[in-house]
């Protein structure tokens, strides 16, 4: 693959936090990248380490108490790690722009949004007040707001308008990558269908490509084009929707599955993943999901396991499949 | 005839608002079957929480009646609601705010007993209290615990089981999975189906998760800014949709499936207008595709279009 052909390459990331209860190990050895105008998907529970991937690639995770152990960054060639502060202003917002799951708490109350859209303007490009202005009510129109609303505070808009203005500064200067967090969680299923149909139109015109985290497989199936599964710090599953979707292969994977009420399956029985997420200051030897997994063997808990491709596209990391007759029970049926 | 646990008739619930009514409820009608789940679907303020806390009275209705067990609840006093209420409990959303931090697992489950003077004696009621947490899956070691040592979904078995310590037959679940994470939702939903079909406890199941309900429900309804638009049981509502609002709503929800083809939702423009002073049009007609004249005239009335199948639209 050719370098160009990647808008973010993550290589080895470790984000550890230093707590009084010990080193909370975040992300732990985790490798991605994101083709150029694609869509991948980053899905895991609360704890997982998606978040702070995220902010790693912002290079906005707090220190202290974070700080970046290992790995490379790289942002349409940018190595984020390494630059400056006043180099990485130039590339936040610019090359990467970040969309954040609640839009309540992502504006600042006390200035207008269309002020907040045309702050992000007047940062990156040599344009006038007034100019920045007329942008920044562009951009409202653009994401469905009526222009004349520029003048108005956050709490005078509904939660899925918020989202929506936090969508227009995020893109107000059309940045290369779009890293969106949960940006539906707190929306109500139709304002959802909404937000995600716009996001989606706008990566169209604009060729973005994105990062989006989220913890609902559903919006996945519609939205990406590949998915990473994250389990505790690390990426335990990765491939194209179809591969992730029609032939699971790691038992995490399957798990979520199984946990999911399906809308157009009423007689499928759930089958919750016993047990809890791991405290991440003490993870389990070797494989972290092998306590709560149905298939863990004794090997599992002696080392970690190694990431093993099984197609051009497709990744698993689990040690049952040494065994070349391993099978999951979904990729049974 | 049917063994109806609870009769809703005609239950509205305006809130006085700085400009005028608020209409949270208005003209809700429905029966929950002994043993049976209603789930009530819809967006935020479109009433489902205030039908659960009025049903309970703890929100007063500004009109209508609740028949709870054949008997109208909404005229007793206090002191008679008090005695009934070991009958009707409620599991709240949100497992982090609805427990009191100062007070450890224990003291939360038995404080229910303890009121009711259910049990007087110490001992029994350790081994009541022991029992309960043994019925929801929560291990012997948390009875000393405190609700901020605990992750959300053991918290979310603590409310379960102080829910359950006094006997009810009948529990308003008002959101109970919508703060976990989805492998614990699964332990949730199991837990409170094993419980019903143990127990046979009668269920209002309120969330905005279309797909839970359809694993949880018997019947559903859907609510759209205090109304009820659309009620039929899970087979029928999700088989054959009529409410313009119920198709947008199925059609809205991600399913976690590969599809090589994207996926054709019906988006709905515009968000949930103001219930305060409403129009007289249908509510549901500014944001509707289907709107035509009639819907401008005024309400329309729930009507039956099949049998058990309730719809309230002039252009379904």
């Amino acid at each position: 693959m050719h370098t160009s052909d990647v808008m973010l390459d993550i290589r080895n990331l470790v984000v550890e936090y230093a707590t009084v209860d010990g080193v909370v190990h975040a992300v732990n050895d985790i490798s991605l990248s994101v083709k150029r105008q694609r869509c991948m998907g980053l899905v895991g529970e609360t704890g997982a380490g998606k978040t702070s991937t995220a902010l790693a690639v912002m290079n906005l995770i707090p220190t202290p108490p974070g700080v970046i152990r290992r790995g490379s960054i790289l942002v349409n060639g940018y190595n984020v790690l390494r630059m400056k502060d006043t180099e990485m202003d130039a590339v936040r917002g610019k090359e990467v722009a970040m969309i954040f799951q609640d839009p309540m708490t992502a504006l600042n109350p006390v200035l207008t949004i269309g002020s907040q859209i045309a702050e992000s303007i007047l940062l990156h490009e040599k344009v006038s007040g007034a100019e920045a202005e007329k942008r920044a009510m562009n951009m409202l129109e653009m994401v469905g707001i009526k222009g004349t609303r520029a003048n108005d505070y956050p709490h005078q808009l509904s939660g899925g308008m918020k989202q929506r203005v936090v969508i227009a500064i995020a893109l107000c200067c059309n940045p290369h990558l779009l890293i969106a967090d949960e940006p539906t969680t707190a929306l109500d299923v139709t304002i959802q269908a909404q937000v995600l149909e716009l996001i989606d139109e706008l990566r169209e015109n604009y060729k973005t490509s994105m990062l989006l985290i989220t913890h609902d497989l559903g919006i996945v199936g519609d939205m990406c084009d590949e998915v990473s599964v994250m389990y505790a710090g690390r990426i335990v599953e990765s491939g194209t929707v179809k591969d992730v979707f029609t032939d699971t292969r790691h038992p995490y994977t399957e798990g979520l599955f199984n946990s999911l009420p399906n809308i157009n399956n009423r007689a499928a029985q759930l089958t919750p993943i016993p047990g809890l997420m791991p405290d991440p200051t003490d993870l389990p030897p070797g494989c972290a999901f092998s306590p709560r997994c149905r298939y863990a063997r004794s090997k599992c808990r002696e080392r970690v396991p190694e990431a093993k491709w099984i197609g051009d596209t497709h990744m698993v990391a689990c040690i049952a499949y040494e065994d070349p007759g391993f099978r999951i029970e979904r990729s049974k049926r | 005839m049917a063994d109806n646990i609870l009769e809703v008739r005609n239950l509205s619930k305006h809130f006085k608002a700085k400009h005028g009514a608020l209409h949270a409820l208005d003209g809700v009608n429905f029966t929950l079957e002994r043993g049976k789940t209603l789930g009530i679907v819809g967006e935020s303020g479109c009433g489902k929480s205030t039908i659960g806390r009025t049903i309970l009275r703890l929100i007063e209705p500004t009109c209508g009646e609740i028949v709870f067990n054949g008997v109208d609840i909404t005229g007793l006093s206090h002191r008679q609601m008090r005695e009934l209420r070991p009958k009707m409990q409620i599991i709240f959303q949100d497992p982090y705010s609805s427990l009191n931090p100062r007070r450890t697992v224990s003291q939360t489950i038995r404080e229910p007993i303890m009121l009711n003077r259910m049990i007087r004696d110490k001992r029994q009621l350790d081994m009541r209290v022991a029992e309960l947490m043994d019925m929801v899956g929560l291990a012997e070691r948390f009875v000393n615990s405190y609700p901020h040592e605990l992750d959300g979904g053991r918290r979310q078995r603590i409310g379960i089981a102080r829910a359950l310590s006094v006997n009810p037959e009948f529990i308003v679940c008002d959101e109970p999975v919508s703060a976990l994470d989805v492998s614990i939702q699964a332990q949730i939903l199991n837990l409170l189906k094993e419980l019903q079909n143990k127990m046979g406890l009668s269920y209002i199941f309120i969330t905005h998760n279309l797909s839970v309900v359809n694993y949880f429900s018997t019947d559903i309804a859907v609510m759209y800014m205090g109304r009820m638009v659309e009620k039929a049981s899970v087979e029928e509502l999700f088989g054959a949709p009529t409410h313009p609002y119920t198709r947008a709503l199925l059609s809205a929800v991600p399913v976690p499936e590969y599809h090589e083809e994207k996926r054709k939702r019906i988006i709905l423009r515009g968000e949930v207008t103001s219930p305060v002073n409403l129009p007289d049009e249908c509510r549901f007609a500014k944001r509707c595709t289907r709107v035509c004249a009639q819907c401008l005239e005024g309400e329309p009335p729930l009507t039956q279009t099949r049998p058990g199948h309730f719809v309230a639209c002039r252009n379904p």
